[in-house]
């Protein structure tokens, strides 16, 4: 199977290329302006609101993973499905394995990427997936229909559908926020959320938190700062000296999760 | 004519008054058989396939009661035998519909005895397909929202917008001609009850006035003309779930033509095989003729030929560039784990159907018929082929994702197969099999363009 894609500068900026919404709108004012012009109003009134969406954000998160670092042992797993209660079934960052051109293994720790350009946000039916106001990728499983489109587009397999239900949660710790839902809904997709309440209160996501190897940065391209709990590094330049990547560049989806390759190696900073 | 009763050349010039109308009461009661004589064994048959029906609709019970965890889906395949169905039942619909709308639009004279079959058929296997986006959902209970907070972006989305458009453009197709032959049903001896009520009541106020006429055919042609863009968005947005991803074997131009033609080749089949049980059964030879089952045996090898092409044009394309993905997808599906479904759908699918039609000795109504069962069974497959084997592809890693159907998709699937046919009997027992009013019309337009001197009794005026 294909191996991640190595992308060029992480910054590289889409200009020039034809995001989805300008593609549709293109089609939509060709060919079905004419016949249903409202429903076109509705897709332009709908970029604007993404585009033009008014103040600065306050986050916009980043994950890191240094490869360097990475032994493949999933910790991650588990503790990501600790902090969100998920049966071991579920894996929201999965851990794969590969072999590169020169024999040698490495690990691949793929999560929700943050796609600023998502392909689950347009495929969803009823709007119940959609961009939180610092760029997060989240799900409103109240409303979810369990259409499964979601991972269809999804290029990077990280969505995964509650088909049991899940296990049981004490009453106290239960979350009914988008961001944050404990337990999580059968019948609907779930997906990592960033951890972004532990992010919002100055804590950790849960993968950050079992990572033994201090693979896992989590960052703010607002402060150009990051952090594996162990270290601080400043952001930009921590991903321009050490060629960062992102996965499936060629998908035009803007993800915010970096990688820096390696396979590995004992690294002593 | 083909369904007049086997004129020759010599009594069609000595037409006369009352020979053409007896000829006309004989088709009047022979489109009704179905529903008046419908025979002791059509109440065998309606029993024993709702013991298949009832079963799906308990197990669609079970599975709501239970959730999608009671069936083989999971993370890899998340689409599986619902998915399937739906593209299958929704694409035979469309044979239905297509040969009513353009055999009008091309004036057919042979389509006659065809199409009120042919839109039943559309209207049946669609209303049972148009279930499965609902019974392939997590959450069915939401499904409002659909209505309520729709994303126009989504395929999805537009997938139901369609399929909603084109239920209602086959209602219309298959209602708006029966109104006439309601309204003459509704004044037969043997008819009464219920059923004169029922048939006054969709024949509205249909008093064969040549207004009245001359509107009909006004909107049947409009409807045709409609119908066919409709049913081909339809198909296209159908294939945009698969084709605007970014998954190998999903994401690819020709999906959109290769939904419509798959379609029309699967659903022409079923039209075939609908035509010739109600022609065996009520011995409706006379009008469904062996010339026009023919004749729809060449609109199926036409389609079957377009659409081997099509998929020939599609792995060579995907194959020969040697990326890695696509050769992966092709190995399994062509010589690994799905390649005894692939070349029994080359063989059962498009070979044999094709050979069969294109050979003389079993171009016969029965060769044409097996080749017809071949291309239905066939084309579900194919379906199978198209979504499942794609997602056992991983996105990353090595490991391959595996679907093995549960009894409960299974029994829902053997429900809705048995639907079909049990919604097709039903609806023909109660509304007439072959459309009476528009055979007459193209009969008398027949005779008016040769030139023979027109007989009117109860049909429609110039052409």
């Amino acid at each position: 199977m294909s191996g991640p894609a190595l992308g060029t500068k992480p910054a590289a900026a889409a200009a020039g290329q034809l995001s989805r919404r300008q593609l549709l709108g293109a089609v939509g004012a060709a060919g079905v302006a004419a016949v249903l012009p409202p429903a076109v109003r509705r897709v332009r009134a709908a970029e604007d609101l993404d585009t033009a969406g008014g103040s600065k954000p306050r986050h916009r998160w980043v994950f890191v993973f240094d490869l360097r670092r990475c032994d493949g042992c999933g910790d991650c797993i588990g503790g990501c499905q600790k902090m969100h209660f998920l049966p071991e079934s579920q894996e929201w960052i999965k851990v794969y394995e590969y072999t590169d051109a020169t024999g040698g293994d490495y690990f691949m720790p793929v999560l929700c990427q943050l796609c600023d350009n998502a392909p689950c946000v347009h495929v969803c039916p009823v709007k119940a997936t959609y961009h939180t106001d610092d760029g997060l990728v989240v799900i409103d499983q109240d409303i979810c229909i369990g259409c499964r489109m979601c991972m269809a587009a999804c290029p990077y397999g990280v969505r995964t559908f509650n088909w049991e239900a899940p296990p049981n949660v004490p009453e106290f710790l239960h979350s009914s926020t988008p961001e944050y839902r404990i337990p999580q809904v059968k019948g609907t997709v779930g997906k990592c959320d960033a951890c972004v309440h532990e992010l919002r209160e100055g804590g950790l996501p849960g993968c950050i938190k079992a990572c033994s190897m201090d693979a896992i940065y989590v960052g703010d391209l607002v402060e150009d700062a990051a952090t594996n709990g162990r270290e601080t590094v400043v952001l930009s330049q921590f991903l321009r000296d050490n060629d960062a990547f992102r996965l499936k560049e060629e998908a035009g989806t803007e993800t915010r999760v970096y990688y820096i390759a390696g396979h590995g190696q004992d690294l002593d900073y | 004519m083909g369904w007049r009763a086997r004129p020759g050349p010599r009594e069609r010039a000595s037409t006369n008054a009352p020979a053409a109308q007896g000829s006309l009461r004989s088709l009047a009661t022979a489109a009704l058989a179905p529903a008046l004589q419908p025979g002791r064994w059509s109440r065998v048959l309606i029993f024993l396939l709702a013991v298949p029906v009832l079963a799906g609709i308990a197990a669609y019970g079970y599975q709501v009661a239970n959730g999608l965890e009671v069936t083989g889906l999971n993370d890899d395949v998340f689409w599986g035998l619902y998915t399937v169905n739906l593209v299958t039942l929704i694409g035979l619909s469309y044979g239905g519909a297509l040969v009513s709308a353009i055999l009008r639009l091309t004036d057919a004279n042979w389509r006659g005895p065809i199409v009120r079959i042919a839109e039943g058929t559309a209207l049946v296997t669609l209303a049972v397909g148009a279930l499965f986006p609902i019974i392939h959902l997590g959450r069915p209970d939401r499904m409002w929202e659909m209505f309520t907070r729709p994303q126009f972006d989504s395929p999805l989305l537009w997938d139901m917008v369609a399929i909603l458009t084109y239920l209602l453009a086959t209602l219309l197709l298959f209602g708006l001609p029966l109104l006439p032959d309601c309204a003459d049903a509704s004044q037969r001896s043997d008819v009464s009850g219920w059923r004169r009520r029922l048939y006054s009541w969709a024949a509205a106020d249909w008093q064969d006035l040549p207004e009245q006429r001359r509107i009909l055919r006004r909107s049947m042609t409009i409807l045709a003309i409609v119908i066919i863009p409709v049913a081909i968005m339809v198909h296209t947005v159908l294939s945009y779930a698969f084709s605007l991803t970014s998954r190998p074997g999903w994401h690819s131009t020709i999906f959109g033509p290769y939904f419509v033609v798959a379609a029309i080749y699967s659903g022409v089949a079923v039209v075939i095989l609908a035509a010739v049980a109600y022609r065996r059964a009520y011995r409706l030879q006379r009008w469904i003729t062996d010339e026009a089952i023919r004749r729809l045996g060449y609109i199926l090898v036409t389609l079957g030929v377009a659409y081997g092409y099509f998929m020939f044009t599609e792995i060579t394309t995907e194959g020969y560039v040697g990326e890695e993905a696509a050769d992966a997808l092709l190995y399994v599906m062509m010589l690994d784990r799905y390649a005894p479904l692939f070349w029994t759908f080359v063989a059962l699918g498009l070979a044999i159907p094709t050979l069969l039609v294109a050979f003389r000795r079993t171009r016969t109504t029965t060769g044409i018929t097996v080749a017809a069962g071949l291309v239905v069974v066939s084309m579900w497959l194919k379906r199978f082929l198209l979504i499942v084997p794609p997602l056992t592809q991983p996105l990353f890693g090595d490991a391959i994702g595996g679907y093995s159907p549960s009894w409960v998709e299974w029994t829902i699937t053997l429900g809705s197969v048995a639907a079909i046919p049990l919604l097709l009997i039903l609806l023909f027992r109660v509304f007439p099999v072959l459309a009476v009013h528009e055979m007459q019309e193209i009969e008398a337009d027949a005779d008016a363009r040769s030139g023979q001197p027109i007989v009117v009794t109860s049909v429609g005026g110039s052409p």
